[in-house]
């Protein structure tokens, strides 16, 4: 019966953008930008423990226009991946199931995330931090 | 390993163009479509269909394409009352069943048509469903005691008898599963959402006496496990069933056994 010259039916490609699986797979991107994220921050520990001068060098390249972009992506994976990750929790412990409340918490995930990286940035930006 | 791109074979080419003449209420229809026989890659056809004269529904619309435009067009269909799950297809990218869906739902735009996604195509919009129904025979689903049969039928109170509803209405139509991303990566060894919310259907049925072993067959990485609560089953289930809340049950019962 199987028949290998028949074609496998578009899916990714053409299945509906719709919040709770644009919001499994950025939970998934996020996981991996934050593991790479961690590397980083390895770094930073590294040029900490070898001296003030290799450490002020590891800040002026983080602190340059594109480290700050990338440190804004990560600290938005890292909340987002937080918020995300307690909707799971939630749902894990069976609640959350119709498909109003998983819209709603979808949605809730990404704007508690991105209000969270906003407070943080103001926090940083206005306060004077190590950024 | 997930394969995000479609194979060589299955990359869509545009396809034919077949408009309507003198249409009061002109509506295009770009519909899937491949055959075995001709060599050719997949390709999209357009259809102009006067929904002036034609009935309500995408199967209506189907219908009326294969009898009046393009006899070629070929899909499953059986009951046209959404009972039998025949016409389970890809619409307007949410997987649904073509006769209880209205063609005004679709609210601007073109109706695209698909078959269920990440499936093998036997020909338009007919996939392939024989790995989804042996995997539902994998799960056992018949009743299974080892108690002597009873005179009469097996008895159960209105409280057991409820806890079927929500589940016992699935019809296999397979929209659910081939909704599932994780079904579409891993759907070889993950049973996915539908076969899942039939094997809670007998989980909790007070009269099947082997859920102990339905459980242990689904302690598996793949069986149960790819489920990471993604919601698109639920999302698009045709006869508004919760096969998401099915799998978190089993989840939740494999948890309370572990620990008793």
């Amino acid at each position: 019966m199987a028949d290998t010259q028949r074609p496998t039916s578009p899916h990714l490609q053409i299945y509906k953008r719709q919040v709770q699986m644009m919001t499994s797979i950025t939970h998934r991107a996020t996981g991996i930008a934050l593991a790479v994220g961690s590397l980083l921050v390895v770094c930073g520990l590294l040029q900490l423990a070898a001296g003030e001068d290799s450490f002020n060098h590891f800040k002026s390249i983080i602190g340059s226009p594109l480290g700050v972009i990338l440190l804004l992506g990560w600290s938005w994976s890292l909340f987002y991946h937080l918020c995300n990750g307690i909707r799971h929790l939630i749902q894990d412990a069976g609640f959350g199931y119709e498909i109003p409340q998983f819209v709603r918490s979808s949605w809730l995930s990404v704007v508690g995330s991105i209000v969270l990286t906003v407070l943080v940035w103001t926090y940083v930006l206005t306060a004077g931090g190590a950024a | 390993m997930a394969e995000f791109s479609l194979p060589k074979n299955s990359k869509i080419q545009p396809g034919k163009h077949y408009p309507a003449k003198d249409a009061k209420k002109p509506r295009t229809f770009r519909i899937y479509r491949w055959s075995p026989d001709d060599g050719q890659n997949p390709r999209i056809d357009t259809y102009e269909v006067d929904l002036a004269a034609c009935g309500p529904m995408v199967l209506d619309a189907l219908l009326k394409i294969k009898n009046e435009i393009d006899p070629t067009l070929t899909l499953r269909r059986s009951c046209r009352e959404g009972i039998c799950g025949s016409c389970a297809m890809n619409i307007d990218g949410t997987n649904t069943l073509a006769c209880t869906c209205a063609i005004d739902s679709v609210a601007k735009g073109d109706v695209k048509i698909y078959p269920l996604p990440h499936m093998p195509v036997v020909k338009d919009l007919v996939p392939d469903l024989t790995h989804f129904y042996a995997q539902f025979a994998s799960i056992k689903p018949w009743l299974r005691t080892q108690s002597p049969a009873p005179d009469k039928e097996r008895l159960q109170s209105p409280e057991e008898r409820k806890k079927l509803d929500g589940l016992y209405e699935c019809i296999l139509c397979a929209c659910c599963s081939t909704s599932c991303p994780s079904y579409w990566w891993n759907g070889d060894k993950y049973l996915g959402p539908a076969i899942l919310l039939q094997a809670y259907r007998w989980i909790v049925d007070s009269r099947d006496e082997a859920t102990g072993e339905r459980l242990d067959d689904l302690e598996d990485p793949f069986k149960l496990y790819r489920c990471h609560t993604i919601m698109n089953c639920t999302r698009t289930c045709p006869k508004g069933l919760n096969p998401a809340k099915a799998i978190a049950e089993i989840k939740k019962l494999m948890v309370e056994r572990r620990s008793a």
